[in-house]
């Protein structure tokens, strides 16, 4: 490990959190805008993260003390070795040659994990329930999102990340493939509000139904935690399929010829545009614009229909390639 | 492996059910194979003090038993009480009442619709509702001086005339929720996720609608025509030949789920705007009161003895307030009230058994529930099932009232 590895890994996952939640902000004030409401401050998660880390933290009585602690730090470690394995624009991912899209997958599922065993660890029937369909949903978007990275590595012919950023994936297929990855591309966009756990599959945390469900008995530092994590993953997903889908630098549009530092805060920015615009068109609006499903309507939706979808893309990718 | 159940606890704190009253549902995973409803968390003895005080304070009185209901139970009130004395309101303020109900009966199902959208976790169409909704209670505020209470009824009248400016502003109103109940029906009866979480959730039979006896909205979306303004019509509702709306005669077929009860709902608002602009158009002229010297009216009380029943179709159902007047004091010697939520709760049980665990919020919130109106009496048992008399509860709690303020060191 060189020492430049090493700063950028506590660099990265700083920068993460900062703006995981300044991306947060800006969903809640967008949506609030698109319900005629005015809405919190950008920096109101700031706050948020802030007042819960001076609250008291809860355990209940009939908890496992130990996994129901635990399972936050699970968590946000995940949530930020993820960021670890993303091209940030021109940057090269810090652990790149050390994992891949597969290891991005796993450590999404590990978070989910981490908040369902949380759930199931603290005792509380709402939880149970929601750690139940968390599990079911679960199952029920991997096989979507595995069929999306199995028909990028059919395009590349690797996992890397950084070998996706470096050539958009759009020049490297012909038409009948094109049509493939944007099926791909639909399915990924339906798996993002399941993955980050936001409205119309918020069946996990179903407020109205199951009181926030996993997270009904978190408080304080703890739940401080999952906020943090929640927040870095939204972000993470975001720049997931900046990468994969619109990986476009300024450079390739316009053919500029930028060099040194100027390049790296000009290409950040405009990533950092990319994501902003990929956040608030697959979340925010999303979430705003749908009630939330049933859990076995949920699970119907992702077994058959975006299954179809990512599968025929998968076919097509892989006749067109 | 053996069976696991558990139980989920709704309320009287939880998100899906902000009113004291709990559902012990037990669950196996998702499904629900028992239920359990428990009432009597909000007994205030509102009919206790109505019959301590005179009748024009009691009126007041019946307004705070709902909030949402402001107009229900100060017109059954009145209804019952002019029964009982033996008047009748003018022409006009009879106008004026049936207008103002309507208003009402509006605000309350739009309210509705955006309770039952934030229960499937749709807030943008909540926000949207209620920000359609100001609207009304705008012009209520003009028309009566609240935005809620109105204090608007008196016993053989209104207290306050519908100005011209009131009238023009009321057909404003009116061209604002033709459109605004389109828009609605638009969105509530084709979005899809709105059809997949209400069809075939809290569905009750005719037969058990029935049974359970079931009022006012819960009833029509199952099948009944059932409508007090339709079966013993009163004030203007008597000129005007209202029907009982019922998704038969909308759609052709009922289910009495919550799909079924949204269509009722939708149609009942363009019904009441039909309802109020029949009356704005035909207000006759006269008088607003029919004994305008309330210390007239409430001597007139006190030599009268006499029993009437008022009944009104509030957006939730029949309100039904008895009354008793003994000629001895001025107020009513027995006050009687029956809300429609109390004979709405009996469905929960058998709408929610076999449901799903995310169903209950739809289930619980599609009768339009208010426990304010509902716990009329409260019976204390001792651990042998013996019921307690009055006289030793009020012993016991006053002896606890002393322990306690012992305990914290209260001075007297």
């Amino acid at each position: 490990m060189t020492p430049e590895t090493l700063a950028y890994s506590i660099g990265f996952p700083l920068l993460g959190i900062f703006l995981g939640l300044v991306y947060k902000g800006m969903d809640r004030r967008v949506s609030a805008r698109l319900t005629s409401r005015i809405g919190p401050p950008i920096r109101q998660p700031f706050w948020d993260v802030g007042k819960l880390l001076l609250k008291e933290t809860i355990v209940p009585e009939n908890a496992v003390a130990w996994l129901f602690n635990a399972m936050p730090i699970v968590s946000l470690a995940a949530s930020l070795t993820l960021l670890l394995y993303i091209p940030f624009g021109v940057l090269e991912a810090p652990l790149e040659g050390y994992g891949d899209l597969v290891v991005i997958l796993y450590l999404f599922t590990l978070q989910s994990l981490a908040m369902a065993i949380g759930g199931f660890a603290s005792g509380s029937p709402f939880s149970s329930v929601g750690a139940q369909r968390e599990m079911v949903l679960m199952m029920s978007y991997e096989l979507p999102l595995a069929t999306v990275i199995v028909g990028f590595a059919l395009v590349y012919r690797s996992f890397s990340l950084t070998t996706i950023a470096s050539t958009p994936v759009w020049s490297m297929v012909g038409p009948l493939a094109g049509i493939g990855v944007l099926l791909l591309l639909v399915a990924l966009l339906v798996v993002t509000p399941a993955e980050l756990a936001k409205l119309p599959f918020d069946i996990a945390e179903a407020e109205t139904e199951i009181c926030e469900g996993m997270l009904a008995e978190y408080s304080g530092r703890n739940l401080a935690l999952f906020y943090l994590s929640d927040a870095v993953r939204g972000f993470a997903m975001a720049a997931i399929e900046v990468v994969l889908f619109i990986p476009f630098t300024l450079s390739y549009i316009f053919g500029l010829n930028l060099s040194g530092a100027t390049l790296y805060i000009v290409e950040g920015l405009w990533f950092l545009f990319k994501v902003a615009i990929v956040y608030i068109l697959a979340i925010t609006i999303v979430r705003t614009s749908f009630g939330r499903f049933k859990i076995d309507q949920a699970s119907k939706i992702f077994w058959v229909y975006v299954n179809i979808i990512a599968l025929l893309g998968l076919a097509l990718v892989w006749v067109g390639v | 492996m053996a069976k696991s159940t558990y139980y989920i606890p709704v309320g009287p704190i939880h998100p899906a059910l902000k009113e004291p009253i709990r559902v012990e549902a037990e669950v196996e995973g998702e499904k629900i194979v028992k239920v359990d409803v428990k009432r009597g968390f909000a007994h205030r003895g509102i009919e206790y003090m109505g019959m301590k005080r005179n009748a024009i304070q009691t009126l007041y009185l019946s307004e705070r038993i709902c909030g949402i209901c402001s107009i229900s139970h100060p017109y059954a009130f009145v209804l019952g009480s002019e029964k009982a004395l033996g008047i009748e309101a003018p022409p006009r303020a009879q106008y004026i009442r049936t207008v103002i109900a309507e208003l009402e009966r509006i605000h309350s199902h739009i309210l509705w619709l955006g309770v039952i959208a934030h229960e499937m976790g749709f807030d943008s169409l909540l926000f949207w509702t209620w920000k359609g909704r100001e609207k009304i209670l705008d012009l209520l505020e003009l028309i009566t001086g609240n935005r809620i209470n109105y204090s608007m009824y008196m016993i053989g009248g209104v207290r306050r005339d519908l100005k011209e400016s009131h009238i023009k502003a009321i057909r404003e109103a009116i061209d604002y929720y033709w459109k605004f109940t389109e828009q609605m029906k638009e969105i509530f009866l084709s979005d899809p996720v709105y059809k997949a979480r209400t069809r075939g959730v809290a569905q009750l039979s005719k037969e058990l609608a029935l049974k359970l006896n079931v009022v006012g909205p819960v009833a029509r979306a199952a099948g009944l025509r059932i409508d007090v303004r339709q079966d013993t019509p009163y004030d203007a509702y008597a000129d005007i030949d209202v029907k009982a709306i019922v998704p038969q005669d909308i759609v052709g077929e009922v289910y009495g789920d919550g799909y079924d009860i949204t269509l009722v709902r939708l149609y009942e608002i363009e019904q009441s705007l039909d309802i109020i602009e029949y009356c704005i158009d035909n207000l006759p002229e006269g008088k607003i009161l029919a004994i305008p010297n309330y210390v007239a009216l409430l001597n007139k009380i006190k030599k009268t003895q006499g029993e009437g029943i008022g009944m009104h179709e509030a957006p939730r159902g029949e309100v039904i307030h008895y009354f008793k007047y003994d000629g001895t004091r001025d107020g009513p010697a027995v006050w009687k009230v029956v809300a429609p939520s109390y004979n709405n709760i009996n469905s929960w049980g058998p709408a929610l058994l076999g449901a799903e665990v995310a169903d209950i919020p739809i289930v619980v919130a599609y009768i339009d529930p208010c426990m304010c109106c509902n716990d009329r009496m409260a019976v204390v048992k001792d651990s042998s099932g013996k019921v307690l008399p009055y006289d030793l509860i009020r012993k016991k709690a006053i002896e606890k009232t002393m322990r306690i303020k012992k305990e914290l060191g209260v001075r007297k």
